[in-house]
């Protein structure tokens, strides 16, 4: 199965490149743009093909490398 | 003093870390590959260099934090062992939860690679030795990934326990968030593990060791270890 990773800085955790996108976007005259936050995406292509076990998986794996638990969050989607 | 330099695909300083202990008068250190489980028998310090391991992929550090050689070094320095990192050797002892906190994207998103001035937080530690605390000293950066954060009570424990040992500031000494080179909490430069015997930072101190090529600045770091570790 696939799954997929978003990962993101932590509420608090200052994300400068999240800055200049917004200042920006605010130059090329969008509007009403508040925060914005740059995070990543990592698809993983699984051998697993039990739902429970590949999500204990990959949170295993996101807790060993794919995120710095210091200064982000993730979250895990699973789809066939 | 035996010293251990760490050697990941993407290290380049490696050759500047050679040349300031021995400028600094001691033995030529030898170069642990990072497939290495074991560190050479004796070794009094290791260096993590600077460079770009693995090319920052996923986040800088994190790879090289994951590889063998950092678990013989987590053991190292757990019991005790004196461990330098600098730069991206800064960025990977962090990753691999050696020193607290994390090093992400400089506050103006650009690489900055100049001398910066710097003050000494602390002397206490092997590698301090030989600054005052509160002396001004100038040292160059080259990093894109020098913005050090941590959470409060993180910052609240390394400001209590005496462990910033560099931080950033203007030409006359005064540190300040708006004077801060990258967006650094605290404007912190450099950090001390909680035993004092692992040192993280940003500037390079083996690229100030000879007055002909950039100040001598660095110098008192290299001889402050090879006094407390010979």
């Amino acid at each position: 199965m696939k799954a997929k990773v978003t990962i993101s800085f932590k509420p608090g955790v200052l994300d400068p490149q999240g800055r200049a996108i917004s200042h920006a976007l605010a130059g090329l005259g969008f509007e009403g743009v508040g925060d914005v936050r740059q995070g990543k995406v990592i698809e993983l292509d699984l051998a697993e093909t039990d739902a429970a076990k590949a999500r204990e998986q990959v949170e295993a794996m996101c807790q060993a490398l794919l995120a710095n638990p210091v200064i982000e969050t993730y979250a895990i989607e699973l789809a066939k | 003093m035996k010293t251990a330099i760490l050697l990941f695909p993407g290290t380049n300083r490696e050759q500047d870390i050679i040349k300031a202990v021995t400028v600094a008068g001691g033995k030529r250190p030898s170069v642990v590959w990072h497939r290495d489980t074991a560190l050479p028998e004796g070794t009094d310090l290791v260096v993590v260099a600077g460079g770009y391991s693995y090319g920052d992929y996923l986040r800088p550090g994190a790879m090289a934090a994951r590889s063998p050689v950092l678990n013989a070094v987590r053991t190292f320095a757990a019991d005790g062992g004196c461990v330098l990192g600098v730069c991206n050797g800064f960025q990977i002892l962090t990753e691999a939860g050696i020193l607290p906190g994390a090093l992400v994207r400089n506050r103006g998103l650009q690489f900055i690679c100049r001398d910066v001035n710097l003050v000494v937080g602390t002397e206490k530690s092997p590698f301090t030795g030989g600054y005052r605390k509160g002396q001004k000293i100038r040292l160059p950066v080259a990093h894109q990934d020098g913005n050090y954060t941590a959470d409060a009570e993180t910052l609240k424990r390394l400001e209590d326990e005496d462990r910033i040992a560099f931080r950033y500031a203007d030409a006359n000494g005064v540190v300040s968030d708006e004077t801060c080179l990258n967006g650094s909490l605290r404007s912190i430069a450099g950090v001390l593990s909680e035993n004092r015997r692992v040192l993280g930072l940003m500037p390079h101190p083996e690229n100030s060791i000879e007055a002909g090529f950039g100040g001598t600045d660095g110098l008192p770091l290299f001889k402050s270890l090879l006094e407390t570790l010979s």
